[in-house]
Protein backbone atom coordinates (compact mmCIF):
# COMPACT_ATOMS: atom_id res chain seq x y z
CA UNK A 1 0.00 0.00 0.00
CA UNK A 2 1.54 3.20 -1.17
CA UNK A 3 1.85 6.14 2.01
CA UNK A 4 -1.15 7.82 0.58
CA UNK A 5 -3.19 5.38 0.64
CA UNK A 6 -2.83 4.29 3.71
CA UNK A 7 -3.05 8.22 5.05
CA UNK A 8 -6.42 8.35 2.61
CA UNK A 9 -7.57 4.88 4.43
CA UNK A 10 -6.90 6.24 8.09
CA UNK A 11 -8.69 9.77 7.05
CA UNK A 12 -11.70 7.68 6.16
CA UNK A 13 -11.34 6.05 9.11
CA UNK A 14 -10.90 8.95 11.39
CA UNK A 15 -13.64 10.43 9.51
CA UNK A 16 -16.05 7.53 10.23
CA UNK A 17 -15.17 7.58 14.19
CA UNK A 18 -15.70 11.59 14.93
CA UNK A 19 -19.37 11.68 14.21
CA UNK A 20 -19.71 9.40 16.48
CA UNK A 21 -17.55 10.49 18.91
CA UNK A 22 -19.47 14.06 19.33
CA UNK A 23 -22.64 13.81 17.44
CA UNK A 24 -26.27 13.13 18.72
CA UNK A 25 -28.28 14.33 15.96
CA UNK A 26 -30.45 17.41 15.99
CA UNK A 27 -32.98 18.56 18.66
CA UNK A 28 -36.60 16.80 18.05
CA UNK A 29 -35.03 14.52 15.38
CA UNK A 30 -37.16 10.72 15.76
CA UNK A 31 -35.23 7.75 15.09
CA UNK A 32 -37.93 4.79 13.56
CA UNK A 33 -36.33 1.71 13.40
CA UNK A 34 -39.12 -0.75 15.11
CA UNK A 35 -39.66 -2.52 11.10
CA UNK A 36 -36.88 -0.66 8.87
CA UNK A 37 -33.61 -2.64 9.53
CA UNK A 38 -35.57 -5.69 10.17
CA UNK A 39 -37.26 -5.37 6.77
CA UNK A 40 -33.79 -4.49 4.86
CA UNK A 41 -33.88 -0.65 4.70
CA UNK A 42 -31.79 2.17 6.78
CA UNK A 43 -33.86 3.44 9.70
CA UNK A 44 -35.61 6.54 9.29
CA UNK A 45 -34.70 9.58 10.47
CA UNK A 46 -37.80 12.17 11.06
CA UNK A 47 -36.53 15.85 11.30
CA UNK A 48 -39.06 17.41 13.46
CA UNK A 49 -37.50 20.93 12.98
CA UNK A 50 -37.64 21.24 8.95
CA UNK A 51 -41.40 20.07 9.43
CA UNK A 52 -42.60 22.57 11.78
CA UNK A 53 -41.10 25.47 9.65
CA UNK A 54 -43.96 24.24 7.45
CA UNK A 55 -46.41 22.66 9.34
CA UNK A 56 -48.03 23.33 12.83
CA UNK A 57 -47.88 20.76 15.62
CA UNK A 58 -51.77 19.91 15.22
CA UNK A 59 -51.32 19.08 11.67
CA UNK A 60 -49.63 16.01 12.00
CA UNK A 61 -50.86 14.92 15.41
CA UNK A 62 -54.35 15.78 15.57
CA UNK A 63 -55.60 15.70 11.59
CA UNK A 64 -53.33 12.79 10.59
CA UNK A 65 -53.79 11.25 13.32
CA UNK A 66 -49.97 10.55 14.53
CA UNK A 67 -49.19 9.41 17.98
CA UNK A 68 -46.88 11.77 19.81
CA UNK A 69 -45.27 9.40 22.07
CA UNK A 70 -42.65 7.43 19.79
CA UNK A 71 -42.98 4.42 18.69
CA UNK A 72 -47.03 4.27 19.10
CA UNK A 73 -47.73 4.28 15.85
CA UNK A 74 -47.63 1.48 13.14
CA UNK A 75 -46.84 2.84 10.51
CA UNK A 76 -45.67 0.96 7.18
CA UNK A 77 -45.18 1.60 3.98
CA UNK A 78 -48.46 -0.10 2.21
CA UNK A 79 -50.18 2.70 4.66
CA UNK A 80 -47.98 5.43 3.28
CA UNK A 81 -48.35 5.21 -0.07
CA UNK A 82 -52.21 4.47 0.45
CA UNK A 83 -52.41 8.62 1.90
CA UNK A 84 -51.60 7.35 5.75
CA UNK A 85 -49.58 9.26 8.16
CA UNK A 86 -46.16 10.22 6.12
CA UNK A 87 -47.88 9.52 2.77
CA UNK A 88 -50.59 12.51 3.43
CA UNK A 89 -47.70 15.02 2.22
CA UNK A 90 -45.58 12.76 0.43
CA UNK A 91 -47.52 12.41 -2.30
CA UNK A 92 -45.46 14.03 -5.05
CA UNK A 93 -47.72 17.17 -5.21
CA UNK A 94 -47.51 18.41 -1.60
CA UNK A 95 -43.86 17.15 -0.87
CA UNK A 96 -41.69 14.84 -2.56
CA UNK A 97 -42.98 10.90 -3.51
CA UNK A 98 -41.90 8.23 -1.55
CA UNK A 99 -40.22 7.01 -4.33
CA UNK A 100 -36.90 8.84 -2.90
CA UNK A 101 -36.38 5.96 -0.20
CA UNK A 102 -33.17 7.26 0.91
CA UNK A 103 -34.48 10.71 1.58
CA UNK A 104 -35.86 9.35 4.54
CA UNK A 105 -34.31 6.13 4.99
CA UNK A 106 -30.89 7.37 5.87
CA UNK A 107 -30.27 6.32 8.96
CA UNK A 108 -26.82 4.65 10.76
CA UNK A 109 -27.17 0.77 10.87
CA UNK A 110 -28.08 -0.01 14.26
CA UNK A 111 -29.98 3.04 15.53
CA UNK A 112 -32.51 2.77 17.94
CA UNK A 113 -36.01 3.96 17.68
CA UNK A 114 -36.36 7.16 19.59
CA UNK A 115 -36.20 11.10 19.83
CA UNK A 116 -33.03 12.72 20.27
CA UNK A 117 -32.23 15.59 22.34
CA UNK A 118 -33.75 14.95 25.72
CA UNK A 119 -31.86 17.97 26.89
CA UNK A 120 -29.38 20.63 25.15
CA UNK A 121 -26.07 18.40 26.47
CA UNK A 122 -27.21 15.58 24.76
CA UNK A 123 -24.64 13.34 27.03
CA UNK A 124 -25.04 10.93 29.60
CA UNK A 125 -25.99 12.67 32.40
CA UNK A 126 -29.58 13.36 30.45
CA UNK A 127 -32.39 12.64 32.29
CA UNK B 1 0.93 22.53 -10.96
CA UNK B 2 3.44 19.27 -11.14
CA UNK B 3 1.94 16.32 -10.25
CA UNK B 4 4.37 15.90 -7.57
CA UNK B 5 3.36 18.96 -6.06
CA UNK B 6 -0.60 18.12 -6.24
CA UNK B 7 0.25 14.53 -4.31
CA UNK B 8 2.52 16.33 -1.82
CA UNK B 9 -0.44 18.85 -1.36
CA UNK B 10 -3.27 15.58 -1.28
CA UNK B 11 -0.95 14.09 1.04
CA UNK B 12 -0.48 17.33 3.39
CA UNK B 13 -4.32 17.45 3.41
CA UNK B 14 -4.88 14.09 4.46
CA UNK B 15 -1.69 14.65 7.21
CA UNK B 16 -3.76 17.75 8.02
CA UNK B 17 -7.37 16.15 8.57
CA UNK B 18 -5.73 13.20 10.19
CA UNK B 19 -3.71 15.44 12.99
CA UNK B 20 -7.27 17.38 13.15
CA UNK B 21 -9.51 14.47 14.00
CA UNK B 22 -6.58 12.92 16.00
CA UNK B 23 -6.52 16.24 18.00
CA UNK B 24 -10.35 15.60 18.14
CA UNK B 25 -10.21 12.44 19.00
CA UNK B 26 -8.16 12.98 22.15
CA UNK B 27 -10.15 15.82 23.23
CA UNK B 28 -13.53 13.87 23.33
CA UNK B 29 -11.23 11.17 24.55
CA UNK B 30 -9.71 13.27 27.67
CA UNK B 31 -13.28 14.60 28.08
CA UNK B 32 -14.64 10.73 28.69
CA UNK B 33 -11.69 10.32 30.78
CA UNK B 34 -11.38 12.58 33.12
CA UNK B 35 -14.57 13.05 35.20
CA UNK B 36 -13.38 16.84 36.22
CA UNK B 37 -12.66 17.99 32.86
CA UNK B 38 -14.37 21.35 32.38
CA UNK B 39 -17.83 21.39 30.23
CA UNK B 40 -17.92 17.83 30.54
CA UNK B 41 -21.13 17.36 28.80
CA UNK B 42 -21.83 20.45 27.17
CA UNK B 43 -21.77 20.71 23.48
CA UNK B 44 -19.30 23.61 22.25
CA UNK B 45 -21.21 26.36 19.88
CA UNK B 46 -19.34 24.66 17.19
CA UNK B 47 -21.02 21.06 17.30
CA UNK B 48 -24.22 22.90 17.94
CA UNK B 49 -26.99 22.08 14.85
CA UNK B 50 -24.34 19.76 12.80
CA UNK B 51 -25.16 18.82 9.37
CA UNK B 52 -26.60 15.55 8.84
CA UNK B 53 -24.03 14.06 7.55
CA UNK B 54 -21.46 14.49 10.77
CA UNK B 55 -24.51 14.26 13.35
CA UNK B 56 -23.82 10.87 14.17
CA UNK B 57 -27.53 9.52 13.25
CA UNK B 58 -27.42 9.91 9.72
CA UNK B 59 -25.61 7.42 7.80
CA UNK B 60 -22.65 9.49 6.40
CA UNK B 61 -22.30 7.26 3.14
CA UNK B 62 -26.03 7.52 2.42
CA UNK B 63 -26.95 9.48 -1.69
CA UNK B 64 -29.94 10.89 0.49
CA UNK B 65 -28.01 12.30 3.50
CA UNK B 66 -26.15 14.23 1.27
CA UNK B 67 -29.07 15.61 -0.49
CA UNK B 68 -30.73 16.47 3.09
CA UNK B 69 -31.01 20.64 3.94
CA UNK B 70 -28.45 21.30 6.74
CA UNK B 71 -30.09 22.70 9.91
CA UNK B 72 -27.79 26.43 10.00
CA UNK B 73 -28.96 26.84 6.68
CA UNK B 74 -33.05 26.90 7.72
CA UNK B 75 -32.32 28.51 11.01
CA UNK B 76 -29.89 31.17 9.69
CA UNK B 77 -32.56 34.05 9.61
CA UNK B 78 -34.98 32.91 12.87
CA UNK B 79 -34.77 34.26 15.68
CA UNK B 80 -32.14 32.21 18.20
CA UNK B 81 -32.80 30.89 21.55
CA UNK B 82 -30.14 28.89 23.91
CA UNK B 83 -31.45 25.56 24.02
CA UNK B 84 -33.22 22.51 21.96
CA UNK B 85 -32.69 23.64 18.25
CA UNK B 86 -31.28 27.09 19.48
CA UNK B 87 -33.81 28.86 17.31
CA UNK B 88 -36.67 30.92 19.15
CA UNK B 89 -39.67 29.11 17.02
CA UNK B 90 -42.44 31.53 19.16
CA UNK B 91 -40.40 34.23 18.43
CA UNK B 92 -39.97 33.45 14.75
CA UNK B 93 -43.43 32.40 14.57
CA UNK B 94 -44.36 35.89 15.97
CA UNK B 95 -41.95 37.91 13.59
CA UNK B 96 -42.99 35.89 10.48
CA UNK B 97 -39.73 34.18 9.95
CA UNK B 98 -41.58 31.02 9.84
CA UNK B 99 -45.43 30.63 8.25
CA UNK B 100 -46.72 26.95 9.22
CA UNK B 101 -49.48 25.97 7.81
CA UNK B 102 -52.53 24.91 10.46
CA UNK B 103 -54.25 22.69 8.09
CA UNK B 104 -52.74 19.72 5.59
CA UNK B 105 -55.09 20.84 2.96
CA UNK B 106 -55.50 23.90 3.61
CA UNK B 107 -52.99 26.90 3.70
CA UNK B 108 -55.03 29.97 4.66
CA UNK B 109 -56.33 27.96 7.27
CA UNK B 110 -55.92 30.19 10.58
CA UNK B 111 -55.23 28.65 14.06
CA UNK B 112 -57.71 28.73 16.90
CA UNK B 113 -55.86 31.12 19.64
CA UNK B 114 -56.76 31.39 22.82
CA UNK B 115 -54.96 33.51 24.65
CA UNK B 116 -56.12 32.53 28.75
CA UNK B 117 -52.72 32.44 31.09
CA UNK B 118 -52.74 30.00 33.75
CA UNK B 119 -51.04 30.46 36.79
CA UNK B 120 -49.69 28.15 38.90
CA UNK B 121 -48.31 28.95 42.45
CA UNK B 122 -45.58 26.67 43.01
CA UNK B 123 -43.85 25.70 46.57
CA UNK B 124 -40.53 27.15 47.48
CA UNK B 125 -38.70 30.28 46.08
CA UNK B 126 -38.99 29.71 42.67
CA UNK B 127 -41.39 31.50 40.73
CA UNK B 128 -44.69 31.01 39.89
CA UNK B 129 -45.37 29.89 36.61
CA UNK B 130 -47.44 31.18 34.32
CA UNK B 131 -48.96 29.16 31.15
CA UNK B 132 -49.83 31.26 28.57
CA UNK B 133 -52.70 29.09 26.30
CA UNK B 134 -52.07 31.57 23.55
CA UNK B 135 -48.73 30.71 22.28
CA UNK B 136 -49.32 27.08 22.71
CA UNK B 137 -52.83 27.26 20.71
CA UNK B 138 -50.84 28.88 17.66
CA UNK B 139 -48.97 25.63 17.17
CA UNK B 140 -51.62 23.35 18.67
CA UNK B 141 -55.10 21.89 18.61
CA UNK B 142 -56.93 21.93 22.10
CA UNK B 143 -57.29 17.83 21.77
CA UNK B 144 -53.28 17.49 21.61
CA UNK B 145 -53.62 18.19 25.12
CA UNK B 146 -56.72 17.78 26.57
CA UNK B 147 -58.20 15.61 28.31
CA UNK B 148 -55.23 13.20 27.91
CA UNK B 149 -52.02 14.60 29.21
CA UNK B 150 -53.92 17.31 31.16
CA UNK B 151 -57.32 17.43 32.80
CA UNK B 152 -59.50 20.90 31.62
CA UNK B 153 -60.25 21.87 35.14
CA UNK B 154 -58.83 24.15 37.70
CA UNK B 155 -56.97 21.94 40.40
CA UNK B 156 -57.47 18.82 38.79
CA UNK B 157 -54.01 18.23 37.67
CA UNK B 158 -50.63 17.58 39.93
CA UNK B 159 -47.61 18.70 38.09
CA UNK B 160 -43.99 18.29 39.24
CA UNK B 161 -40.97 19.52 37.78
CA UNK B 162 -39.68 14.91 38.77
CA UNK B 163 -43.49 14.33 36.25
CA UNK B 164 -41.66 16.50 33.18
CA UNK B 165 -38.53 15.13 33.67
CA UNK B 166 -39.56 11.59 33.20
CA UNK B 167 -41.74 13.11 29.88
CA UNK B 168 -45.22 13.40 31.99
CA UNK B 169 -47.27 16.21 31.61
CA UNK B 170 -45.38 19.27 30.24
CA UNK B 171 -42.41 16.74 29.64
CA UNK B 172 -44.51 15.30 27.15
CA UNK B 173 -43.08 18.27 24.63
CA UNK B 174 -41.13 20.40 26.86
CA UNK B 175 -37.47 18.64 26.80
CA UNK B 176 -38.29 16.70 23.67
CA UNK B 177 -39.28 18.85 20.87
CA UNK B 178 -40.18 22.15 22.50
CA UNK B 179 -37.69 24.27 24.52
CA UNK B 180 -35.82 22.03 27.35
CA UNK B 181 -36.77 22.37 30.96
CA UNK B 182 -33.57 23.98 31.57
CA UNK B 183 -35.38 27.14 30.65
CA UNK B 184 -36.70 27.55 34.09
CA UNK B 185 -37.62 31.35 33.82
CA UNK B 186 -39.92 30.49 30.68
CA UNK B 187 -41.73 28.67 32.91
CA UNK B 188 -41.44 30.38 35.95
CA UNK B 189 -41.69 33.79 34.90
CA UNK B 190 -43.85 35.20 37.84
CA UNK B 191 -41.81 36.63 40.95
CA UNK B 192 -43.48 35.62 44.29
CA UNK B 193 -43.95 39.33 45.58
CA UNK B 194 -45.82 40.74 42.76
CA UNK B 195 -48.19 37.44 43.04
CA UNK B 196 -48.33 38.83 47.23
CA UNK B 197 -48.83 42.24 46.04
CA UNK B 198 -51.83 41.58 43.31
Amino acid sequence: MSPSARGRRIGILCAGLLPVAFAWGEYADVILNSRSEAEGVAPVIFPHWFHRIRFRCSVCHVELGIEMRVGSNSMRMDSITNGEYCGACHDGQTAWSVDNCDLCHSGRPGLATGIQGGHQTGGPGKY
Amino acid sequence: MTSLAKKAGFVGFIALFVAASMFAAMRYAEAQSNPNSFNRLLKPASERNAPPATDGIHDPTSDGTALLQTPLEAFDPLAKSNSGNYVNWNQALDDGGIAPWYSVSNPNAAPIVLDMNIVREVKGSMPNVVYPHKQHTEWLDCANCHPAIFIPMKGANQISMASILLGEKCGVCHGKVAFPVSECRRCHSQPKEAAARQ
